[in-house]
């Protein structure tokens, strides 16, 4: 495996963002109600975090350490305006659905993560290739909760209530009543508790339980005890 | 008046920001162990809300919107909510040492918290003049700082419970959280 396919490992499966270092909970909680929604998210998410690994690593040497996370925060603000633009123009239902959620990407605690912990310290293409990753891990994440959501609170998968692949159809049993509550609030909360407790039952590496680190008491300690990877 | 309070009981119970809009979830889990922290946490932000939300709006109606600057909204309140934090610590330290005792170890923390934007960002899109601006923001923070007290006080009990192996931990706080979700449902018939 070379270094640049793996660091699209990295991002996927070893350090998936969401998954094992349990880092931005605000939209993976909020945005999941569909998995179109987790979907574009994630989606978004990548474009920023591609964009911003390789800007930072290209001015990695002339950002002066003092002043670094203002100047990676307006590098960072900047790219989310411009796509929020974009989405706006291009693909207003999106933008509707996301709402608030999109300049909040700003706050993602995992942008700012990489760019401190990665992207300031490697060349350029390493670093957008990270940013690749762990996009594409976060996508995945936020899509598997949004479909799992989905399923069980609307009985539709990207809004499909049946899936037809060739000649074949699969949809949902007549009896099947969603629970509503899935898609509410309360739901997303309900998912997460119960995924991480599956990670705790299997003993899978993740930040709550014991074989990963404790990431819950803040963004910011958590980026610091990562930086140097 | 009764469209001020309207608004402020709606930030603080309707629209909870934690349980029902999920900004300032890390802040949440992580500095709810403890009922002590958890107060002295919900004081900061309480301050630091209000007053972010008040410079936030009273930035864009005076000096974004006459310059067709609005598109730079997102920018501008992130590094204005940054310099803020700062700047409330060091002014604490050299004026309030009492303050900045109780919630010092707080700020720095709280510039990572998406709710401080996440309330700039709703006031402009709900189109809040400054006074409009300036409840919501107390009205969210007060929210937050309830939902956060409530969570240090269950959680204490919780310590002590016999709670099924692999739900120990943070599984156990996230299906708590989801109970008082469906519990703050009920202030929805408030207004």
């Amino acid at each position: 495996m070379n270094k640049y396919s793996e660091r699209l490992y990295n991002g996927v499966i070893k350090e998936n963002p969401t998954l094992v270092l349990m880092l931005g909970m605000c939209p993976t909680l909020a945005v999941t109600t569909r998995a179109f929604n987790g979907l574009g998210m994630g989606l978004t998410t990548l474009v920023v975090l591609m964009l911003s690994n390789f800007m930072i690593s290209v001015l990695r040497n002339i950002i002066s350490d003092k002043i670094r996370i203002p100047a990676y925060i307006v590098v960072i603000a900047s790219l989310v305006t411009i796509l929020q633009m974009l989405l706006q123009a291009y693909i207003p239902a999106l933008n509707d659905s996301l709402g608030i959620y999109i300049p909040l990407i700003v706050v993602n605690c995992i942008i700012l993560g990489r760019a401190e912990s990665y992207a300031s310290k490697n060349p350029p293409l390493l670093s957008m290739m990270d940013g690749v990753g762990m996009g594409l891990g976060f996508t995945i994440a936020l899509t598997i909760i949004g479909a799992f959501r989905e399923i069980l609170g609307n009985g539709t998968i990207f809004g499909l209530s049946q899936i037809t692949i060739f000649n074949f159809s699969i949809s949902f049993p007549k009896g099947y009543e969603p629970m509503s509550i899935f898609v509410l609030a309360p739901g997303a909360f309900f998912v997460l508790a119960l995924l991480t407790a599956f990670q705790n039952k299997m003993q899978l590496p993740s930040a709550t339980n014991k074989k990963g680190k404790d990431c819950t008491s803040g963004c910011a300690n958590c980026n610091s005890q990562k930086g140097g990877k | 008046m009764k469209e001020l309070l309207v608004i402020l009981i709606a930030g603080a119970l309707v629209n909870n920001v934690v349980l029902s809009q999920f900004l300032g979830i890390c802040p949440f889990l992580g500095v709810s162990r403890k009922l002590e922290t958890a107060a002295g946490m919900g004081g900061a932000v309480v301050f630091v809300i209000t007053i972010a939300s008040a410079l936030a709006s009273a930035i864009y109606t005076f000096i974004l919107t006459p310059f067709h600057l609005q598109y730079l909204q997102t920018i501008v309140f992130i590094l204005v909510i940054a310099a803020l934090v700062q700047f409330v610590e060091l002014f604490l330290k050299k004026y309030s040492q009492g303050l900045y005792k109780a919630l010092g170890v707080y700020l720095p923390l709280i510039t990572t918290n998406c709710a401080v934007l996440g309330v700039a960002i709703i006031n402009v899109n709900k189109n809040y003049g400054f006074i409009k601006s300036v409840v919501n923001g107390f009205g969210t923070a007060v929210g937050f700082t309830i939902a956060l007290i409530i969570m240090a006080g269950i959680r204490e009990r919780i310590e002590y419970n016999d709670i099924t192996k692999s739900f120990q931990g943070s599984p156990i706080v996230l299906i708590t959280a989801g109970l008082m979700a469906i519990a703050f449902f009920g202030f929805a018939g408030l207004l």
